[in-house]
């Protein structure tokens, strides 16, 4: 598809594009079926653990689910705010 | 010669499968391979009548199965090629006639005979699948560009892997070029990024299909269609050529893109 036809679609998505993105998104819940109880449970856990180690942000914490080739990923990204006082 | 095995299956019903199956053996037999292709999906028998055998059934693979006839009688040998046969589905029973051990134990009474063994898997994630690709040596997973197909393939690649059958490689069957240009439609990439798998050919949308199950002669016996000339290319790759894909995408990375993909 080229960038003219783009240019004069004025950006907007072509059914191929929501196709696409609609696509990656069911693929990456139908391989990995996390319930959102377990998915909440999990995060939890994690935060219980990270926090003995250091001191973290627990409401800037994002955990997502993404697709890499025929894997998945799960990402933890934790901000970090200090470290425990002794 | 010891056979290479190869099981054609989709998930998604009506994507091509039969056809895929027709096609690739007969293209094999045209290049001189001993090919046997068998209907996998009981009860509903479709690969006799796609490939133009459907009067010369006598037996049928259950009753193989369960002793009723001897191998060879069940081989119906089609007259207009060298080399190759079929043993059609039985069309009064269900799947669960046959085990996934009855086919392993079948192929292997053959595998000495051919050079490839095709096996049409039926649609689904049941029985009649998990029969179709017990023998496999390789799995072929046909798709359509439409997101059920792509979700359903996806699935069925993972329990081709869980399997220990995997990962299988893709045909991505009727596609349209207007399409694509046009955006309505997911291309080649598009397939292959959501899917992560090898691609072993692209088969266009084209009216010669429909011809060809009309008249019961698979499109690669002439030499006029597009989609004959793609499921001969992708013969010729099962059998370690290196040919070019079809440019079906209309563009030029495409071809810059998939010639690391030329090879099987």
């Amino acid at each position: 598809m080229n960038v003219f036809s783009r240019l004069l679609r004025g950006n907007q998505q072509t059914s191929r594009d929501i196709a696409k993105d609609r696509l990656q998104l069911v693929l990456v819940q139908d391989r990995i079926h996390l319930a959102p109880e377990v998915m909440h449970e999990l995060k939890d856990e994690l935060i219980q653990l990270i926090s003995k180690y250091v001191e973290i942000d627990r409401d800037g914490i994002d955990i997502t689910l993404t697709k890499a080739g025929r894997r998945s990923r799960l990402t933890a990204d934790i901000p970090v705010v200090g470290m425990h006082q002794k | 010669m010891s056979a290479t095995v190869i099981t054609i299956t989709s998930g998604k019903g009506g994507v091509g499968k039969t056809t895929a199956t027709a096609n690739l053996s007969t293209a094999l037999a045209l290049l001189g391979k001993k090919v046997v292709a068998i209907d996998a999906d009981i009860g509903l028998r479709n690969l006799d009548v796609v490939m133009g055998l459907e009067n010369r059934i006598v037996y049928d693979l259950v009753d193989i199965v369960e002793g009723t006839c001897r191998l060879r009688q069940a081989m119906i040998k089609d007259k207009r090629l060298e080399e190759l046969y079929l043993i059609p589905a039985a069309q009064t029973r269900d799947k669960t006639a046959v085990t996934p051990g009855d086919m392993i134990e079948l192929i292997d009474q053959m595998r000495d005979e051919f050079d490839y063994i095709l096996i049409d898997s039926p649609a689904g994630i049941e029985q009649g699948f998990k029969n179709a690709i017990a023998p496999a040596d390789r799995v072929l997973i046909v798709t359509t560009p439409e997101v059920s197909a792509v979700r359903d393939a996806d699935r069925i690649i993972g329990l081709v892997e869980a399997e220990e059958k995997g990962p299988g490689d893709l045909i991505l069957n009727r596609l349209r070029p207007d399409m694509i240009k046009r955006g309505d439609m997911l291309n080649t990439e598009d397939v292959i990024d959501v899917l992560a798998i090898n691609l072993i050919g692209v088969v266009p949308d084209d009216e010669a299909i429909v011809v060809s199950t009309n008249t019961g002669r698979p499109a690669v016996i002439e030499n006029g269609s597009l989609a004959g000339q793609a499921f001969r290319n992708i013969a010729g790759r099962l059998t370690g050529e290196e040919i070019p894909f079809i440019n079906l995408d209309g563009d030029d990375s495409f071809i810059k893109r998939f010639s690391k993909l030329f090879k099987k």
